[in-house]
C-alpha cells in the first residue's frame, strides 16, 4: 500500500471512521451538483424527510442540458426546462449556492470550481459526474459517485469509500511544438489501456507536468477516467498557489499564507510509497488523436493506424470493430481524415489558454466550406474573457460559431448534436459511439489547436505544419 | 429530520416471481437511455425494459412484465450476467419501482448488484440448472409464492427448498441492515462534525 502521497494525507484528514461494511466514511468538503444527477438525490432525501446536512460547502451549476444559442427561459426542450426548474427549487430549498446563468457564473462545473476558487488543494470533492477528477489538478482528492452517493453526501457530508492503490505517472522532458497536456493523457491512456488505472488513482508528476500551466494539469487529471482510474492528481506547487491567489473563494492575505502552508504539508513525500510507477518520455511524444471509439485508440498523428490483430488479443474485436464504424484502414494515418464538424469545447479543452491556442492557428484563415464549426467556452466567464480579447472576433471571422456557455456536443444532450455519419474533431473526452448525440456519428479526439487546424482544412491536419499567427493580447 | 432512522433489516423476502430469460441482459435494455432525461425515479417503473414490451407505435409486445398475472411479482428470475453496462443506478431503481424486491439468478454484474444492495434489494446466486427450475415453476405458477430465506441462503417454492448463495459481505449488510449507507453514516454525525472542524477549510460547516 502507498504511504506518504498526497493520497494517503488527504484521505486520513477527512476518514471520519471505518464502516462496519469495510469502507472508509470520508468527510466531503465541496459537493458539486448539477441538474441531471442530483434531482434523484433529493428526491430521496424529501422520501425519507432529510435536509441537506453542509448545503454551505454545496455548490450548484448548470451544464448538460443547457442550450448554448440562447439562455432565454422556458427552454425550447420542455425536459431540459423541467430539469433545471427542478434544480432551481431544491437549492432554493436547501440554501445551495448556484451559479445560475442570470449570475454570469455559470459553466461546466469542472470548469467553474476551479475558476471561482472553490476548488482547492488538499480538500475532498465529490460530484455525480465521472469527470469530477478534473479537480485533482490542484491536489484535490476529487472524484465522481453515482446517484445513491450523491444522498450520503446530501444528507450526510460523507461518502463511503475503498481506498485505491496509487500509481504515480513520471512524464520527462519538455513537449515538443505542438503537443499538448490532451496528447499526454491521450498517450497515457493508449500505454494503459482504458481499464488500466482500475482500483488506481494516478499521481501525474514530472518535468513535463511541473512545467505546464493549471489548465494543462486539469485536461490530464480530466482524462483519469478515460484511463480508468476514478481520480487523479498533481502536487500542488508554485503554479497552483499564483493560479489560485484572488480567486473569490480563497482566502486572502495573511490566511492565504497560511492555508498555503497546509498545502505544502499535503503533498507527497519526496520518499513516499507508490504501489505502481509508470514514465513516459513527454518529450518524444507527438500530437494524438484517436482512431478509434473509445479514447484509449489513439495514435500519433503521422503514425500507422495499428493492425487490429497486432493488439493484444481481448482488443482485437472491439479494433476492428472500431475501424469499421470510423471508416478507417490499418495502415493509414490519420492525417487527412476528412471531417464534417469542428467542436471546440468541454471541461477537458475549454478554458482561456486552450481558446487562445486554437485561436492561434485560426486568426486570419477561413474554415473550411464544408465543415461547421463551433466554440463552447467552458464557462460564462471565460466566454467573457475571451471575448475581451477579442478572440470571438477571430474565431467568428473565420467562420465559427461562437456559442454560450456547457457541456454542448460533449454528449449531445442539448441540441448541439452530430447529425447521421458526420465525423467531427473534437476537443473532448469521449468518442463512443452515439456519444455526440448520432448513433452513426464519428468522434476523433485531439487537443485545441489540432481541432483549429481540423476545422480550415477540412481533414484532420498534423498542427505543426501550420503557421501560428501571434495575436495582439 | 430524523436523526435516528432505523435501517431494516432484510432477512426474507416473499413473494411471486417473474422469470427474465436470457444472458447478458444490460442494464441499456433495462431502462433505455433516452428515458434518463428525468428529475426523480418515481416513474421509472413504467418505462422498465421498455423496449422490449413495446414496439415503436406503442403496442404490447410479448412479455412477461406485460402478462397480467405477473403483475404482482416481487422476486425476478435471471439468468447469466444480469445488469451489465453502465453503471446508471436508474436500472435498478426501475426494477424495484415496478415492483421487484428480491432477484434470483445465475450471476449478476458487480456494480448492478452494488447498486441493488444500496436499494436493499438481495441479488441471490444459483447454478443454471436450479435456476431455469425456478423459472419453469414461476411460469407455471405466477400465483405462488417464492420464499427466500437470507440467512439460510434457500429460497422455498411449492414443496421444493433450494439452496442459493449471498456473497458474505451482502449477506452481513442485509441481516444487521447496515446496507443503508446513508443511515449508517448519518448515525455518525458528531464524529463527522469533529471531523470537519479539524480541517483548516472548515469553520462552523462552512468554508473558509
Ligand atoms: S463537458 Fe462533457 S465530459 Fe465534461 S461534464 Fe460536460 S458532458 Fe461531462
Amino acid at each position: 500500500m502507498s504511504e506518504g502521497t498526497l493520497y494517503d494525507k488527504v484521505w486520513d484528514r477527512h476518514a471520519v471512521t471505518r464502516l462496519p461494511t469495510g469502507q472508509d466514511q470520508l468527510f466531503v468538503g465541496l459537493h458539486l451538483i448539477h441538474e441531471v444527477t442530483s434531482p434523484q438525490a433529493f428526491g430521496m432525501l424529501r422520501e425519507r424527510d432529510l435536509e441537506v446536512a453542509y448545503p454551505d460547502l454545496t455548490h450548484a451549476t448548470v451544464d448538460h442540458i443547457v442550450p448554448t444559442s440562447s439562455k432565454d427561459r422556458p427552454y425550447r426542450d420542455d425536459a431540459a426546462e423541467e430539469m433545471m426548474a427542478e434544480l432551481e427549487e431544491n437549492v432554493r430549498e436547501s440554501g445551495i449556492e448556484f451559479s445560475h446563468p442570470e449570475t454570469g457564473e455559470q459553466g461546466i462545473v469542472h470548469v467553474i470550481g476551479p475558476e471561482q476558487g472553490l476548488t482547492q488543494p488538499g480538500t475532498t470533492i465529490v460530484c455525480g459526474d465521472s469527470h469530477t477528477s478534473t479537480h485533482g489538478a490542484f491536489g484535490a482528492l476529487a472524484f465522481g459517485i453515482g446517484t445513491s452517493q450523491i444522498r450520503d453526501v446530501l444528507a450526510t457530508g460523507t461518502v463511503a469509500m475503498e481506498k485505491q492503490q496509487v500509481r504515480k505517472i513520471e512524464v520527462t522532458g519538455d513537449l515538443g511544438d505542438g503537443v499538448e497536456a490532451k496528447d499526454v493523457i491521450l498517450e497515457i491512456i493508449r500505454r494503459l489501456g482504458t481499464e488500466g488505472g482500475v482500483g488506481y488513482v494516478y499521481e501525474y508528476a514530472g518535468e513535463a507536468i511541473e512545467n505546464m500551466d493549471m489548465e494543462g494539469r486539469m485536461s490530464i487529471c480530466n482524462m483519469s477516467i478515460e484511463g480508468g482510474a476514478r481520480a487523479g492528481y498533481v502536487n500542488p506547487d508554485e503554479t497552483t498557489y499564483a493560479w489560485l491567489e484572488g480567486r473569490e473563494e480563497v482566502p486572502e492575505d495573511g490566511a492565504f499564507e497560511e492555508r498555503k502552508a497546509y498545502w505544502e504539508s499535503i503533498r507527497s513525500d519526496p520518499d513516499a510509497e507508490y504501489d505502481d510507477v509508470v514514465t513516459i518520455d513527454g518529450g518524444a511524444l507527438e500530437p494524438v488523436v484517436t482512431w478509434g471509439t473509445t479514447p484509449g485508440q489513439g495514435v500519433g498523428v503521422t503514425e500507422p493506424i495499428p493492425e487490429p490483430e497486432a493488439l493484444p488479443a481481448e482488443k482485437v474485436d472491439t479494433a476492428r470493430r472500431a475501424q469499421e464504424h470510423m471508416r478507417v484502414e490499418p495502415g493509414d494515418t490519420m492525417e487527412g481524415y476528412e471531417v464534417d464538424v469542428a467542436f471546440l469545447g468541454s471541461c477537458t479543452n475549454a478554458r482561456l489558454p486552450d481558446l487562445r491556442r486554437a485561436a492561434r492557428i485560426v486568426k486570419g484563415r477561413e474554415v473550411d466550406p464544408d465543415v461547421r464549426a463551433m466554440v463552447v467556452p467552458g464557462s460564462q466567464q471565460v466566454k467573457a474573457a475571451a471575448e475581451a480579447e477579442g478572440l470571438d472576433e477571430i474565431f467568428t471571422e473565420a467562420g465559427f460559431d461562437w456559442r454560450g456557455a456547457g457541456c454542448s456536443m460533449c454528449l449531445g444532450m442539448n441540441e448541439d448534436q452530430l447529425e447521421g455519419d458526420e465525423a467531427c474533431a473534437s476537443s473532448s473526452n469521449r468518442n463512443f459511439v452515439g456519444r455526440q448525440g448520432s448513433k452513426d456519428g464519428r468522434t476523433v479526439l485531439m487537443n485545441p489547436r489540432m481541432v483549429a487546424a481540423a476545422a480550415i482544412n477540412g481533414e484532420v491536419t498534423d498542427v505543426r505544419k501550420i503557421k501560428e499567427v501571434a495575436l495582439n493580447e | 429530520m430524523s436523526d435516528e432512522l432505523e435501517i431494516p433489516t432484510v432477512e426474507s423476502v416473499t413473494g411471486s416471481g417473474v422469470a427474465i430469460r436470457g444472458n447478458d441482459i444490460d442494464t441499456d435494455q433495462i431502462i433505455p437511455a433516452r428515458f434518463m432525461k428525468v428529475v426523480t425515479f418515481d416513474g421509472l417503473g413504467e418505462f422498465a425494459f421498455f423496449d422490449q414490451r413495446f414496439d415503436d407505435a406503442d403496442n404490447q409486445k410479448d412479455h412477461p412484465l406485460n402478462e397480467p398475472a405477473h403483475q404482482d411479482a416481487s422476486v425476478m428470475v435471471v439468468n447469466a450476467n444480469f445488469g451489465c453496462g453502465s453503471s446508471r443506478e436508474h436500472a435498478p431503481q426501475a426494477l424495484m419501482r415496478w415492483g421487484i424486491d428480491a432477484f434470483i439468478g445465475e450471476s449478476f454484474a458487480e456494480i448492478f448488484a452494488g447498486n441493488c444492495l444500496a436499494l436493499g434489494m438481495p441479488t441471490l446466486e444459483a447454478d443454471a440448472e436450479t435456476v431455469t427450475a425456478i423459472q419453469e415453476w414461476v411460469e407455471v405458477n405466477p400465483d405462488g409464492d417464492l420464499e427466500i430465506d437470507v440467512a439460510a441462503e434457500t429460497v422455498t417454492y411449492g414443496d421444493t427448498t433450494v439452496e442459493v448463495s449471498v456473497d458474505d459481505a451482502q449477506r452481513k449488510a442485509l441481516l444487521e441492515g447496515v446496507w443503508d449507507t446513508t443511515a449508517l453514516m448519518k448515525a455518525n454525525a458528531e464524529t463527522v462534525r469533529e471531523t470537519a472542524e479539524a480541517l483548516p477549510y472548515v469553520e462552523n460547516g462552512k468554508r473558509v
